[in-house]
């Protein structure tokens, strides 16, 4: 995307008809939503008991996310705020129920009611004051609070984000702090530009279990920044995305073999993929190449 | 919007004690025909209002439910209750009409099965 939608207008507003159908008709965000949502799901950690459970879809937009929870089984609510998305959604018959509201203005469910919680590329608007009587903080603070209150215990609510900036990351963090939860952050694919995506995984209630690692391309173990709901560990400690410091260009007697190995172990960070280092790697050949 | 999201759903007006539950004013109403699934049913039952399920059924038409549930215990064996539960929760749906707050009258349009519980600045 080449400007951020947060930017161009308030949700309601920026997906009007058209907006509305051209995401839900483009494959390549039907596909994206997908394998977000399939990757949501998995970091909520349901119990494999096969027992439906009942999950609320904040920011279901056109019921993309939506269908991926009905495809494993689960009944869903999903809240919007967009009403041309939301009769997207109904036109393509989604399965769970549908609530157009502001999640900034509270979600106004009973306690204990949902089983988990899930949002695909939504939280980030609450960032932005779309009315001169937003506080980006209050709206913030009447969201997780009431989406605390209505989680049952041991319940988690996983939010893909795309934050603007390092700043409206640790405020949604904070607020989410504040309003009792604990949990972290599990980033996939880290180095890579593209792929990167980062999940706040948020955990309520007394039980510990581990919040899973982020996946690379090797799949190893990745930055995952755990934080704690006291006060004095309250600081976050956020990196910003890892920059190879050291530049080494090609000098002037051309490409050295260090140049090219280090830049196939870029490539290979970034997940595509590249032939093996040899000894025939860098070899000087025959002029007719 | 089927019962079992009414069963959820409280006022947010800032200042109102009675949220829970919103009274139905239905205007259209349809059944559609859900999987039954009693190990869902069962996880559920423990966190429904009951009164408030059978209230709402009412107003929708639905007379079958009994005004309490039976004992958890007995519940595996209870089919046709199962079925009744099963059939008020899931596969009634408001498709036009409003939800109604006891405490303010504030109405909140049912349009195409989606309740706007859009709320205005000066309400919440």
């Amino acid at each position: 995307m080449a400007n951020r939608p947060e930017l161009l207008a308030p949700p309601e507003i920026f997906y009007d008809e058209t907006e509305a159908r051209k995401y839900t008709s483009s494959s390549r965000i039907v596909d994206i939503q997908a394998k977000l949502s399939e990757r949501a799901l998995e970091l909520l950690a349901l119990p494999e008991d096969g027992v439906p459970r009942f999950l609320l879809d904040i920011g279901c937009g056109s019921g993309l996310s939506g269908e991926t929870i009905s495809e494993y089984g689960h009944h869903w609510l999903g809240l919007d705020i967009s009403a041309s998305m939301l009769n997207v959604a109904v036109e393509r018959e989604v399965e769970g129920d549908l609530l157009l509201g502001d999640m900034g203005q509270g979600l106004g469910l009973r306690p204990g009611v949902i089983d988990g919680a899930i949002s695909i590329s939504a939280v980030q608007w609450l960032c932005n004051a779309d009315k001169t009587s937003h506080e980006p903080r209050l709206r913030l603070k009447a969201f997780f609070g009431s989406l605390y209150r209505c989680l049952s215990r041991g319940a988690r609510a996983v939010f893909q984000v795309y934050p603007e900036n390092i700043k409206q990351r640790e405020l949604i963090l904070r607020q989410a702090l504040q309003a009792g939860f604990g949990g972290g952050l599990v980033v996939d694919y880290p180095h890579s530009t593209k792929k990167r995506k980062e999940f706040l995984v948020l955990t309520c209630g007394s039980v510990q279990t581990s919040i899973q690692t982020g996946k690379n391309e090797c799949d190893e173990g990745c930055s995952e920044d755990d934080f704690s709901e006291d006060e004095e560990s309250g600081m976050v400690s956020m990196s910003d995305r890892n920059r190879p410091r050291k530049r080494q260009k090609p000098n002037k007697k051309g490409k050295t073999r260090e140049w090219i190995l280090r830049k196939k172990e870029q490539s290979r960070r970034k997940g595509n993929d590249v032939p093996a280092d040899s000894k025939y790697t860098g070899r000087k050949r025959k002029s007719c190449f | 919007m089927r019962l079992i999201v009414h069963n959820m759903l409280s006022c947010n007006i800032r200042g109102v004690v009675n949220k829970f539950p919103l009274r139905i004013e239905p205007e259209k109403i349809i059944v559609k025909e859900v999987d039954f699934n009693p190990d869902f049913l069962k996880h559920m039952i423990a966190k429904i209002d009951w009164k408030a399920l059978v209230d709402g059924a009412r107003s929708m038409g639905y007379t079958e439910l009994p005004d309490h549930a039976p004992d958890t215990t007995t519940l595996e064996s209870d089919e046709p209750f199962l079925r009744k539960f099963h059939h008020s929760l899931l596969e009634l749906h408001l498709e036009e009409g409003s939800l109604v707050c006891s405490e303010t009258g504030r109405k909140f349009p049912v349009n195409k099965g989606i309740p706007n519980m859009l709320f205005h600045e000066d309400e919440v």
